[in-house]
């Protein structure tokens, strides 16, 4: 039996509010990757933005975590992680990525001593699955189509940080009909130096729930059914968490990136 | 919205035919798509939705029993207030045409069945002679008749997707008087993408164009492709078809092990029903 790499996949995002897309990226990027045959994925992560990042019309990480974990309840592999949103202020997605690696190693290493001191003897006869397991296992940034083109925003990403995750981590895109992510990559250096490493799903259902195209229809009393699920209609319902107001909140801010990244530069531009 | 509204609107019956093979998220949003649109034209109240899955006889390629098709409709519209499953199409032995299935569903809102309803304490009336009646609280559907005009009698509109729309062009599938007592007596909704060519193939008949203030075009603002055919492939792919169609049915599949290589090859090179039929007419 051919050892597979095991892999993780983390998808960062506003998660305003979470959408039945959403989750169809982690199947879509899963199905593809296993059939590779170079890799089990064990894990699904979903990393909510923090409130900080400052976004319009962004409602608090607070409800935003508690939909995915509604819409995620029935999910065997996929579930949400606070850890971003409750740090101080907002965190570069290559500081996320940092910490999640880091957690899955933390992990391994404890599983590894939890079967040591429970099986000491037994060890030489370990399934093969937990034999995988002891392989170090890979993290991987998943993304929409869109993703890839934000890298050319100016500001909003540090050159640096766009090697690395590319370089050390690697890219799961998931492409629509109508964008080219294959000639996004061939425009760019970075990007083509490290193409091994960025892995385009295609999408075979057009399926485009935009989170902004979902709060506009909620603020005008149209039906989302389907499109979210029930669990979740019912929290935003409840809560009343899409409004006029809320979708007023941050409007006018600079988001968080670029503020940070733009203060540095802002005396040379001058 | 002026306050008398409530009482002139039009009650409308959304009736949806078609395979649901098997019923997608799709499906379920178009009737979603189409209340929305009439309750925002402030003509219409919705009163319900009804999916009439077709029967075994249409003999499309790849179909499955209508006795699955049916539940896997009944389990997606569990969590529906307003939408349910009718299996009557499916249940008639032979092929049956929209149009009669239309008028089945019109006929049933006008005088209900006995048997089949609650309601067996009211003695039946014409539905003519309703007007004069005192106000009756067991019937929901033609309440407040004030008004002469026949506004009170529910309409039952066909809803369908463009490409439904657009097989009325398609020869020997439709017949011409169907076509015309459908968008003259009931009406269509018809669910569109932005920039598509339905507006076009309306221009280009001469009925539809007559009778195009009884044609409602919805245009989707969310792109929402997920069509039985792809999700059929999916599953002989071994893809994951997780969120496209609800839970609930995609454990039904799976249970049953509905979708297969072979189950696609039923019906394989067999003439569609309405297509044997209207040539079959035309002959004679």
């Amino acid at each position: 039996m051919v050892s597979r790499t095991p892999l993780i996949l983390l998808a960062c995002g506003s998660f305003n509010p979470i959408t039945n897309m959403h989750m169809r990226l982690f199947e879509l990027a899963r199905d593809h990757l296993q059939k590779t045959g170079r890799y089990q994925v064990i894990e699904g992560i979903m990393s909510p933005v923090n409130d900080d990042y400052r976004k319009k019309g962004l409602v608090s990480a607070r409800h935003r975590i508690a939909m995915a974990k509604l819409a995620l309840e029935t999910s065997d592999w996929i579930r949400v992680d606070p850890w971003e949103s409750e740090q101080e202020t907002w965190t570069e997605t290559v500081k996320v990525l940092r910490h999640h690696y880091n957690e899955s190693l933390r992990l391994l290493q404890s599983k590894k001593e939890l079967m040591k001191n429970k099986w000491p003897i037994e060890r030489s006869t370990e399934d093969p699955l937990s034999y995988q397991h002891s392989v170090l296992p890979e993290l991987k940034l998943l993304c929409g189509a869109d993703f890839l083109q934000t890298f050319k925003t100016p500001n909003l990403w540090k050159e640096e940080h766009i090697k690395e995750i590319v370089e050390k981590f690697g890219l799961v895109c998931i492409s629509r009909a109508g964008s080219d992510p294959a000639q996004y990559i061939s425009e760019s250096d970075l990007l083509t130096q490290f193409q091994h490493n960025i892995f385009l799903v295609k999408e075979w259902i057009q399926n485009e729930i935009s989170a902004t195209q979902i709060r506009y229809a909620l603020c005008r009393g149209l039906s989302v059914k389907y499109l979210i699920p029930d669990s979740v209609i019912s929290y935003i319902a409840r809560h009343n968490i899409y409004t006029e107001d809320s979708e007023r909140k941050n409007e006018g801010d600079l988001l968080q990136p670029l503020k940070l990244h733009n203060t540095t530069v802002n005396p040379l531009n001058d | 919205m002026a306050m008398e509204g409530p009482d002139k609107k039009t009650e409308v019956v959304l009736l949806a035919c078609g395979s649901f093979n098997p019923i997608t998220n799709m499906h379920l949003r178009l009737f979603e798509l189409a209340k929305d649109y009439l309750h925002e034209t402030g003509k219409y109240k919705v009163i319900k939705g009804i999916i009439s899955p077709v029967g075994d006889a249409y003999k499309k390629k790849g179909l499955i029993s209508a006795n699955h098709r049916v539940t896997m409709a009944k389990l997606a519209t569990k969590n529906s207030d307003w939408v349910e499953v009718d299996d009557w199409e499916s249940s008639q032995s032979e092929w049956l045409e929209t149009l009669k299935v239309l008028r089945y569903h019109h006929q049933k809102l006008l005088s209900p069945d006995p048997t089949n309803s609650l309601q067996n304490a009211i003695p039946l009336t014409k539905p003519g002679r309703k007007r004069k009646q005192e106000p009756n609280r067991h019937d929901p559907v033609k309440k407040k008749n004030q008004s002469p005009d026949i506004k009170s009698v529910p309409q039952v509109k066909l809803l369908c997707g463009s490409d439904m729309l657009e097989s009325f062009g398609i020869p020997n599938l439709w017949k011409l008087e169907d076509i015309t007592e459908i968008v003259e007596n009931h009406g269509l909704v018809c669910i569109s993408r932005a920039g598509n060519s339905v507006q076009k193939f309306i221009y280009e008949s001469d009925i539809l164009w007559r009778h195009k203030n009884n044609i409602h075009l919805v245009e989707e603002w969310i792109t929402n492709d997920i069509s039985s055919t792809k999700i059929r492939r999916a599953l002989r792919r071994g893809q994951s078809i997780r969120y496209l169609v609800p839970d609930v049915v995609q454990a039904y599949i799976e249970k049953n092990n509905l979708y297969s290589p072979e189950s696609e090859d039923r019906n394989a090179g067999v003439v569609l029903a309405p297509l044997q039929k209207h040539a079959s007419d035309s002959k004679n």
